[in-house]
């Protein structure tokens, strides 16, 4: 349960209440980011997501590299399968 | 060497794992403290690329497995209150208190869901005003955040109806208690990574000051495994003990400051919490602040808050520190398995025992303890 899921922040949903839309391996849903600054989290970025968290800033090849680790150790399906639920 | 093939890069596995091997040929114990490490190191057999040589020990880093029975039990008697919707992970639907699980209260009638995220648990609360909504609080300091945001956010929008069953836990004592633990003589660390993206590398520092002792923080990869355990070898030879960071891409020297604020604004440490299987550790465990005493379920709830000794056939402890292999308790693999878990750390994927359950390794190991 430490592990974190990278994703792409596809929208910036609610800014006040710092919401945005990330997509995960074709799934979409809001997460928080309120744990990066402003400027750290922008459309187009990739982030570590934890628990409907943003946690932390990643590049684009590190956010590959890991999701391929994740679907090889066997845990990208289950990530996924709770990033989608209780999707609004 | 037959796992070596489900290496993408095999090669480099195999070069890594022989420098490994001209180091020293000295006896080393490293533990890796977090249980993402303990399933990267199973799944991929390091510990048979390794030489015979380096012993890893497979540390307390999975909060499923370090929940005490006795909270198990409060969470369930809460779950079990009238009007009570109580959330939680997936993970700790499984674990076993003193007599069932939250997964058997929830058979028997009580309203317990899986939950993503908090804010999940937080949406339940706004969709059913008539209802208390519980979230259990688990995890370290990459998870603890998150219940944080969430508590403030109840608390700004006034969900009076929302409230947190705080079990989080904080990483750096429960290092200093293995540290501290006389029978566990480790000669260095695999630090964690994921919560170090939120403690940052500088808390460690006390690990080799005051103990002499090398930790590299490492990535969950297993590359970045092998990579972080040269490294640690390559200190120990040289004579140095230092904190490293080999998962620069990810970890920064201080940290995630936004979240620790948060952490810090919500949760207090207790005087002591209890561990499955290591007993009372001081300042370990988080508890809310006065603060936000609306949001706390254990003011909110009258919970039993018993300590239980852990069952007799279960060596957990002796595990979590490294003392015992699986293997070597008595219902492994026969009373206790994935579905029927005895002891906590055959529940999460994250736990030894689990680890070396689903990956059947068990023949190598058998082969490896009997050869030693
Ligand atoms: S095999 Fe089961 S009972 Fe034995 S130590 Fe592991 S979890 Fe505990």
């Amino acid at each position: 349960m430490c592990l974190a899921i990278p994703g792409k922040i596809v929208e910036i949903v609610d800014v006040d209440n710092r919401i945005a839309k990330v997509e995960v391996g074709g799934v979409k849903r809001n997460i928080n980011i309120g744990m990066l600054g402003e400027d750290e989290a922008r459309v187009g970025d990739y982030v570590l997501i934890h628990v409907g968290f943003a946690m932390s800033k990643v590049d684009e090849h590190e956010a590959h590299e890991t999701l391929r680790v994740l679907k090889e150790i066997g845990e990208f399906d289950l990530e996924l399968e709770q990033f989608k639920t209780t999707i609004e | 060497m037959k796992f070596i093939d489900e290496y993408r890069q095999g090669d480099l596995a195999l070069m890594l794992a022989e420098q490994i091997e001209r180091l020293t040929d000295q006896p080393l114990k490293l533990m890796e403290v977090c249980g993402g490490h303990t399933h990267t190191i199973f799944k991929y057999g390091i510990e048979d690329l390794l030489p015979r040589n380096i012993e890893m020990i497979h540390g307390p880093g999975c909060p499923v497995c370090v929940i005490p029975l006795g909270r198990v039990d409060d969470a369930i008697s809460i779950a079990q209150q009238p009007d009570v919707i109580f959330t939680t992970f997936g993970d700790a639907m499984r674990v076993p208190g003193s007599k069932t699980s939250l997964l058997d209260a929830k058979a028997s009638g009580a309203d317990v869901r899986m939950v993503y995220s908090p804010l999940d648990a937080l949406k339940i609360a706004r969709q059913n005003p008539d209802k208390n909504v519980v979230f259990l609080g688990l995890g370290f300091e990459t998870t603890a955040p998150s219940s944080a945001m969430t508590i403030l956010k109840a608390a700004k929008d006034k969900v009076e109806n929302f409230s947190v069953f705080c079990n989080h836990i904080t990483i750096i004592p429960a290092l200093k208690a293995m540290l501290d633990s006389p029978d566990l003589k480790l000669d260095g660390f695999v630090g964690p990574g994921h919560v170090s993206t939120v403690i940052g590398t500088s808390c460690y520092e006390f690990v080799p000051r005051d103990y002499g002792k090398p930790l590299v923080v490492t990535g969950f990869e297993p590359l970045d495994v092998l990579q972080s355990v040269f490294m640690i070898i390559k200190q120990i030879v040289e004579g140095r003990a230092e904190i490293e960071n080999q998962y620069t891409r990810v970890v920064t020297r201080e940290g995630n400051k936004l979240a620790l604020e948060v952490l810090f604004e919500v949760f207090e440490p207790r005087d002591y919490f209890e561990w499955r299987g290591l007993g009372s550790i001081a300042h370990s465990g988080m508890r809310l602040r006065s603060k936000y005493a609306d949001f706390d379920a254990e003011l909110k709830f009258r919970v039993p808050g018993l300590r239980i000794a852990d069952p007799k056939a279960c060596q957990c402890g002796e595990i979590l520190k490294g003392v015992k292999k699986p293997w070597e308790c008595k219902v492994f693999g026969t009373a206790c398995t994935p579905e029927t878990p005895i002891g906590s750390c055959m529940v999460s994927s994250e736990g030894a025992c689990a680890a070396y359950y689903n990956f059947g390794r068990l023949s190598k190991i058998a082969e490896r303890s009997s050869a030693n």
